[in-house]
């Protein structure tokens, strides 16, 4: 059985269900000579912010068990320099990009998503709602239902490229979050961002990050973030998905998209292989010919939700 | 040359003082990779899901008689360098490299001193062999605690004209820094370009006698690393405006006086001169030099 990967999320056609995660493939150039930048399934870039950011001081990453925490801070060069360099090499190479920003309030979310509407290249914008590493907690729009829904709107006002979603697990009712930014007219939901957490360095008495606490990602957090998708697709069938967390495999990528998800993107996967996006998406191909399904699509029928 | 995943061969494993060296089979990794570079290396399935770990080229072996090999030397710390200490021949290691930003040679034969803490002197190896090939003299100088620490100082008195060796305990050597000779040994042997590596202090202080001297001054500097390859943002340092172009940064806007750059792409080997000392919270070059 021949297998056809291509899928269709919040109305675009992608390549692959395999994306780049925010964060974890730079501006998607630092790539160009690990892998083809238009085979993949799609980029969404490192997010960016209306001013350049500096972000967090070092050490800004730690070793953890099954994956690792960050506290990078959002650093990024500012959306005017990421539309003239990054963004212009990007639509020049042919790659699908998700353009990710991020804000401090909902009217800084809506002049970016103002100033990136009809640049070319942007095939999506996803809303960096969850980002654990920002000075206040505030800032994290995901875990209050109004304060996420107050910033898709603005976004959706201003765009009229489609949007996705992009929340934390660290909420205790994430459907009622979901229901809120789809309600508020996101197109589709990025599950999920890094969980907070925290290293201790024993031997020194003192945290292993500089900023103290950082974001968890891996495979460790791999079935938080499924049930996370399980959960949501449930709860709001038909809601496209991209789930996210731990993937490193093409089972990994199996995963997600049987309990619902659309497509996948992987993260700190591409730290230790800087092929993992082009592998995954191999590897899920060989898992659909295995289970005899034509395309990532039909994956959710299979499913069995019963043990 | 742009950098190769391989997976490698482990061809030996061995002692050098406190230090361990590993030797790997690495045809492409080999082929184009230039001092200061380094190798990103992943060993040990003990742990799940294990980041790689990075270190610099000590020595090269082109393909050519053989088939191609890179040495690395490195200080058992950790998790990641047990792993990679309990390896034996025949084992397998996954490597990404050459990486990063290497040392730039003088355009012209010319005076070079080359200054290494510890296991850093392991890429001045590897450039003192380029310098000389260029026609450069080169002499060196290297520190550590302890006389065990030093990296092999058999071989390290071959690489140039003269070494100079200190400890800070005054096991081998002269008593005191790496740096405290080198004043003397810029007028002495009227070098033009200064090369080091080592820990951070080591290196604000080599960029400092540097600077005050006005020779031209490069460093490689160990930033914890994830990625490797310029996508996570972990390694950063500040630097300031025109400093260690890597091509990939867009220019800062005027009003902003550093940048952190990634030492992954734009680095490891800087300008002393570009780094941000103050902000390291060393005082600033020129603060010194004027
Ligand atoms: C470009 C580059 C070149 C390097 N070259 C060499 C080399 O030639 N030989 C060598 O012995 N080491 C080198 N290092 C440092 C080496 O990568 C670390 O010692 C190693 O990653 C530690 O891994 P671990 O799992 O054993 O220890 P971990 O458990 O990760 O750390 C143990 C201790 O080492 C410290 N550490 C971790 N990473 C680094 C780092 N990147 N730099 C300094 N300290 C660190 C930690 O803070 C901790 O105190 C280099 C680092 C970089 C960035
Ligand atoms: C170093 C690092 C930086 C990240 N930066 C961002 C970011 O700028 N914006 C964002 O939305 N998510 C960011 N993330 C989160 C990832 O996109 C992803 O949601 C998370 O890491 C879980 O996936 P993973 O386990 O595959 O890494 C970052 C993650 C890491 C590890
Ligand atoms: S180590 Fe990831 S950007 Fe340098």
């Amino acid at each position: 059985m021949t297998v056809d990967l291509s899928v269709d999320l919040c109305g675009v056609r992608l390549r692959t269900p395999v994306l780049a995660a925010s964060g974890c493939f730079g501006f998607g150039r630092e790539m160009a000579g690990w892998v083809d930048l238009a085979a993949l399934g799609g980029i969404v870039t490192k997010s960016v912010s209306l001013e350049p950011r500096r972000g967090r001081p070092t050490p800004r990453m730690a070793e953890t068990p099954s994956g690792m925490l960050n506290a990078i801070g959002l650093q990024n060069p500012g959306v005017e320099a990421f539309c003239a360099g990054d963004l212009k090499f990007l639509a020049g190479a042919g790659a699908t990009v998700v353009a990710s920003l991020v804000g401090r309030t909902p009217g800084e979310f809506g002049r970016l998503a103002e100033r990136l509407d009809g640049e070319p290249g942007v095939a999506l914008v996803e809303v960096n709602l969850s980002c654990p590493n920002v000075e206040h907690r505030g800032e994290v729009f995901a875990t209050d239902p109004a304060a996420a829904a107050e910033v898709v709107q603005a976004v959706k006002r201003a765009t009229s490229t489609p949007v996705l979603a992009k929340l934390t697990a660290d909420v205790t009712d994430l459907v009622a979050v979901a229901r809120a930014v789809v309600d508020a007219g996101a197109d589709g939901l990025t599950l999920i961002n890094t969980l907070l957490g925290m290293a201790v360095d024993t031997g020194r008495r003192r945290p292993r990050l500089a900023a103290v606490t950082g974001g968890l990602s891996g495979p460790a957090i791999r079935p938080v973030a499924v049930r996370c998708v399980w959960q949501v697709a449930q709860a709001l069938p038909g809601v496209p998905i991209v789930g996210t967390g731990g993937v490193v495999t093409g089972e990994d990528a199996a995963e997600f998209l049987l309990v619902g998800a659309t497509a996948v993107a992987v993260g700190t996967g591409s730290f230790i292989n800087p092929r993992a996006v082009v592998e995954v998406a191999d590897g899920l191909e060989r898992y659909l010919a295995d289970q005899g399904a034509g395309s990532p699509a039909e994956l959710p029928a299979l499913f069995k939700a019963e043990r | 040359m742009s950098p190769v995943r391989e997976l490698c061969e482990v061809l030996e494993r061995r002692r050098v003082g406190e230090y361990q060296a590993l030797t790997l089979a690495a045809p492409r990794v080999a082929e184009g990779a230039r001092p200061g570079q380094f190798v990103h290396l992943l060993a040990g399935e003990d742990r799940s899901f294990p980041l790689r770990r990075p270190f610099s080229i000590w020595r090269v072996e082109r393909p050519g008689a053989g088939p191609g090999a890179v040495e690395v030397v490195f200080d058992v710390v950790g998790a990641g360098t047990r792993a990679l200490a309990r390896l034996r021949p025949h084992d397998v290691v996954d490597a990404l490299g050459p990486l990063g930003r290497p040392f730039d040679p003088p355009e012209a034969p010319a005076g070079c001193l080359l200054i290494g803490g510890g296991y850093g002197a392991a890429p001045l190896f590897f450039l003192a062999a380029e310098l000389r090939a260029r026609g450069c003299r080169v002499d060196l100088v290297t520190g550590a605690a302890t006389a065990a620490r030093l990296l092999d100082p058999t071989e390290a008195g071959r690489l140039g004209s003269s070494l100079t060796v200190t400890t800070d305990d005054g096991s081998a050597g002269r008593r005191g820094l790496v740096t405290d000779p080198l004043p003397e040994l810029l007028a002495g042997t009227g070098a033009e370009r200064v090369y080091a590596c080592g820990p951070m202090p080591m290196l604000a202080a080599v960029s400092r006698v540097a600077a005050v001297a006005g020779v031209a001054c490069q460093v490689a500097v160990e930033e914890q690393m994830a990625c490797g390859t310029g996508i996570c943002f972990s390694c950063v340092l500040p630097v300031g405006p025109g400093g260690g172009s890597g091509g990939l940064e867009p220019s800062p806007p005027e009003n902003r006086e550093t940048r952190m750059a990634r030492s992954c792409l734009e680095g490891p080997v800087f300008d002393g001169a570009a780094i941000a000392w103050a902000e390291l919270g060393y005082p600033e070059l020129e603060e010194l030099v004027r």
